[in-house]
């Protein structure tokens, strides 16, 4: 393609604060609409907001773990709009003094890192859910009031691959800082995107595009790809780009015009007057920045370093923060200075059975010394590798130990030679084919005898020695 | 002489006494209110024929002894219709209590069920703004009572109320007090809590007493004063025992005169009675000097600009979708049009037009941001007279009372009519108007008394001497 593509993406982001952004009400999902209400949320006349300091708290952490300049002074302004999803027909939001702006995102996108750089993140409140049944619209106001965060990126990203990496990297960061849900299906992470081409030399940017109603960061990817499709084809044909809003339809797999845009809005924003102004104190910045947690990109360098991962194990360990903090507590816990074997253990069985159970590895109940101590088990041949893992998946499922499941189930790896030969023997005489195809020089001739042993023993022999033990066999005959 | 016309503390005495109870207070009241309100119309909504006096037993408790008050009907009480004399707000019963209301409760006071009548959503300076048409002033019934609070002094000043609450933006609570000639307090902005208050302009509305004195005033204003954690602005500091302040002496007290007060607009007679009331102050010990508040003349063009914004914001809420009227149409976009045509009443509108245009892009940083940079000029004048005087006295208006429909066709007129009383509320200080004599016709004058912010005890020490020692207030509109 001749043009270079230039994207920015706008998060909204649910605070997962105890109580809504300016009252007390909960801020549960799924309860009984209208249920979640007092007069503030619902903008009943007299009623009055006032900020939630944890709101405000997560805002600033977020906003700190993204490099952002932390405003001093920073005040709330009305965004005013008619939509009855928004009962004062204002939004609390904040303009031209957000509590932080200049922050970045370093990224790996396709290979190569990159710095994406994060225009300004502020706080407002949520607006209420329209259902619309029939010719009938129902409105729940559970969600009004509910804090948000909008993260707006720079038009940094030039594929929709980069605003993929972007948001998972994102997403990663946030769940370790532990503000917000992140689950784009419950809508607690929304994201619109704007984007545009140009030619690679030009200066301006291209008239843009903004894309609404994605629902995950795929759909996200897929309504960007379209979006760069339609606009090169219109651009090849000399055509022009209407700027215009443009809505996802993840059936069709196609954006779909929603609205033109005749100039910019006016939201006739100013301060609101019963929130007032406020100063961020150096020393609540200070505080909250002493309280950030290792992030991903620090930790994956650290398990690096003071583990030897390699850098592929380091970041599918630090995919989640409590994943990660398991995965160290296991790595840190194994008695031996190579950590490979607990590591591939972590990233090998251990992961295949929480993806097969939809959960984090540290979501399954087990203690982390129990899987050390399988993996010592195998290590020191008291179990083949192959029981072990049935053992693992049977520990999660009935949460009886490594040695408890191994008695109970007779697993104990046979390494005693004399109770292997007479097995060894027989595949030997019912197999002479692949006897012969060994003496002949045929190395793999060993593996599939070594494998009819541990048919016969149900897995439990020990495959090494089996190993030797038939090599030994059939070189002195 | 009938329990009706008493101040609230002259009837808690005769409470404590046994002389009497809350329930014949009440009667009496009720007595009164169906004997003059059909001529005065201080209450928005009159009772169904046959339900005065009122069947409800007021509470006895709490220092008030279920004392009745009458409240404005932007205020918000629980189960009551409150609905801002608008049609908009029609069937409006607020699900929860104003904080003022639940402290007042809380003292034992029995809120009285009819809300006062004023100009829709308080804008207005004559309460003919009304949906439920005007009140008229109980001197001269063909006259206006002042506004937007001018049910609740009228209610005050015909005997149909011990005592009420109003709201002040602009003046609401002391011209309709100077009109009627009785006391009204504009409280400093942030010492009474506005949770429950049906915001007009949020940044300078306060909810304030109107009494028959000013130990009435003291009382009033210490039971709603204080911190609320549900109002941001609210301010939080220890509430002072305002009665201590009453001692009836002000000898040193400084007082300044702005000269910008005193210039053409000013009625001959209404600045001869100041000017007496400003010698009975110096005959009490007071020191008087002329000061200048330089930016006097600006106060009314910034006024209606910030005044008019934020109201145009405060009532976007009104549009049929949860509560109050609504208008049936096909579509969303269309009910919201009906509702608010047909809701809103024209000076409503006419507001709401001003202040969605200074907020419009291309607008603001001529109108809205320029009058907040003057409204601090405002304050920084007000600051600088404070620093070598106790308080500022000036007429409360400009005018005694004017003719029922005199200005109504007139804005620019009628907002004239707050001269004097606007540049308070853009410094959030404290003004109280006190009644200082009439005119030839027989109209009340107020006197408006200023002080720096928190400074009430100085306010009522010093108009609490001025009534003791003159008696103004003892004269009673004849109806």
């Amino acid at each position: 393609m001749k043009y270079q593509t230039v994207i920015g993406l706008e998060v909204h982001l649910q605070l997962n604060t105890r109580t809504k952004a300016f009252c007390g009400c909960s801020t549960d999902f799924g309860k009984t609409p209208n249920s979640n209400v007092c007069p503030v949320c619902l903008g009943l006349p007299g009623s009055l907001p006032v900020y939630n300091r944890q709101a405000l708290n997560f805002a600033i952490k977020l906003a700190l773990a993204f490099n952002c300049q932390i405003q001093e002074y920073t005040k709330f302004d009305r965004k005013n709009y008619f939509y009855p999803d928004l009962p004062k027909n204002y939004q609390i939001s904040q303009y031209d003094l957000p509590l932080s702006r200049n922050g970045r995102l370093d990224i790996f996108s396709e290979g190569q890192p990159k710095r994406i750089g994060i225009t300004r993140v502020h706080l407002e409140e949520d607006a209420g859910k329209l259902i619309h049944e029939g010719s009938e619209s129902l409105v729940d106001f559970n969600r009004t009031g509910i804090p948000l965060l909008e993260i707006v990126s720079e038009p940094d990203l030039n594929s929709p691959q980069e605003a993929f990496d972007y948001l998972t990297s994102l997403k990663n960061i946030i769940e370790y800082l532990d503000v917000s849900d992140c689950d784009m299906e419950k809508g607690s992470l929304r994201c619109d995107a704007n984007v545009s081409l140009r030619l690679p030399e030009a200066k301006e940017l291209g008239v843009k595009t903004e894309l609404k109603n994605m629902n995950s960061f795929k759909g996200v990817k897929d309504a960007l790809a379209f979006e760069v499709q339609r606009q090169s084809a219109i651009l090849e044909e000399g055509g022009t780009i209407t700027q215009e809003t443009r809505l996802w339809d993840a059936e069709s797999s196609k954006t779909i015009s929603m609205r033109t845009k005749e100039g910019a809005k006016d939201y006739r924003y100013f301060p609101d007057p019963d929130l007032t102004v406020f100063i961020i104190e150096r020393e609540t910045v200070s505080t909250i920045e002493k309280q950030l947690p290792e992030l991903p990109q620090r930790k994956i360098r650290r398990f690096v370093e003071n583990y030897g991962l390699t850098e592929y194990d380091a970041k599918i360990l630090a995919a989640s923060r409590k994943a990660a903090d398991f995965a160290e507590l296991c790595i840190r816990d194994f008695p031996q200075t190579d950590k490979k074997e607990i590591v591939n253990w972590l990233i090998g069985p251990l992961l295949s059975e929480a993806n097969q159970r939809k959960k984090h590895i540290d979501e399954l109940g087990l203690n982390h010394r129990e899987l050390i101590e399988l993996a010592l088990l195998v290590q020191k041949e008291e179990i083949s590798h192959l029981s072990a893992k049935t053992v693992l998946g049977q520990m999660l499922d009935t949460s009886k130990t490594a040695g408890e499941l191994i008695r109970e189930g007779n697993l104990g790896q046979i390494s005693d030679s004399a109770a292997l030969n007479g097995i060894i023997d027989t595949v030997i005489r019912e197999n002479l084919k692949s006897v012969n195809d060994f003496k002949a020089g045929k190395a793999n001739a060993l593996m599939y005898l070594v494998g009819q042993v541990m048919k016969k023993t149900a897995g439990k022999a020990n495959p090494k020695l089996v190993g030797e033990l038939i090599g030994r066999k059939l070189s002195d005959a | 002489m009938e329990l009706n016309s008493l101040t609230a503390h002259e009837v808690l005495k005769k409470i404590n006494a046994q002389e009497t109870s809350s329930k014949e207070v009440l009667a009496s009241l009720c007595g009164r209110i169906e004997k003059v309100d059909s001529l005065v119309n201080a209450y928005a909504r009159k009772p169904q024929e046959g339900t005065l006096p009122l069947n409800l037993a007021p509470e006895t408790g709490g220092i008030l002894k279920g004392l009745p008050i009458s409240v404005k009907d932007n205020i918000c009480t629980q189960g009551i219709l409150t609905e801002c004399c608008s049609k908009i707000l029609q069937g409006f019963k607020p699900p929860y209590e104003a904080t003022v209301i639940r402290k007042l409760k809380d003292a034992g006071a029995f809120i009285f069920p009819l809300k006062a009548n004023m100009d829709e959503f308080a804008f207005g300076s004559s309460t003919e703004n009304s949906y439920f048409g005007p009140t008229h002033n109980p001197w001269d019934l063909e006259r206006v009572p002042g506004g937007s609070s001018g049910g609740s002094a009228a209610a005050v000043a015909s005997n149909q109320a011990i005592w009420a609450l109003g709201s002040d933006t602009g003046g609401s609570i002391r011209q309709p007090a100077s009109f009627c000639g009785v006391v009204g307090l504009k409280p400093t902005y942030g010492l009474v809590s506005r949770y429950g208050l049906i915001a007009f302009a949020s940044s300078l509305d306060q909810i304030g007493p109107l009494t028959k004195d000013v130990q009435d005033a003291a009382v009033l204003t210490g039971i709603i004063a204080g911190y609320d954690p549900a109002d941001s602005t609210s301010v939080n500091r220890e509430v002072p025992n305002y009665t201590k302040s009453l001692t009836g002496e002000i000898k040193g007290l400084k007082i300044g005169i702005p000269r910008e007060y005193f210039v053409e607009g000013l009625d001959a007679e209404v600045r001869e009675v100041v000017e007496e009331a400003i010698a009975k102050f110096k005959e009490l010990g007071a020191t008087v000097a002329q000061v200048s508040l330089p930016h006097t003349e600006y106060a009314i063009p910034v006024y209606y600009i910030i005044a008019t914004a934020e109201a145009s914001s405060n009532l976007a809420r009104f549009d049929g979708v949860q509560y109050g009227y609504r208008a049936s149409s096909e579509n969303l976009i269309e009910m919201y049009k009906a509702t608010r045509a047909q809701g809103f009443g024209q000076e409503a509108k006419r507001r709401i037009l001003l202040g969605t245009f200074v907020l419009s892009h291309g607008y603001y940083d001529a109108y809205y941001l320029r009058a907040l940079k003057v409204r601090t000029l405002i304050k920084t004048d007000f600051d600088n007279v404070f620093k070598d005087f106790d308080c500022i006295v000036t007429p409360t208006s400009p005018t005694g009372a004017f003719k029922i429909g005199e200005r109504a066709t007139d804005p620019l007129k009628m907002y004239l009519s707050d001269i004097y009383t606007i540049s308070v509320n853009l410094a959030g200080i404290p003004a109280i108007s006190v009644p200082c004599g009439f005119t030839g016709k027989g109209l009340p004058v107020g006197l408006q008394i200023m002080a720096k912010p928190f400074g009430e005890e100085t306010l009522f020490k010093a108009a609490h001497a001025y009534e003791q020692n003159t008696g103004w207030h003892k004269i009673k509109a004849k109806i």
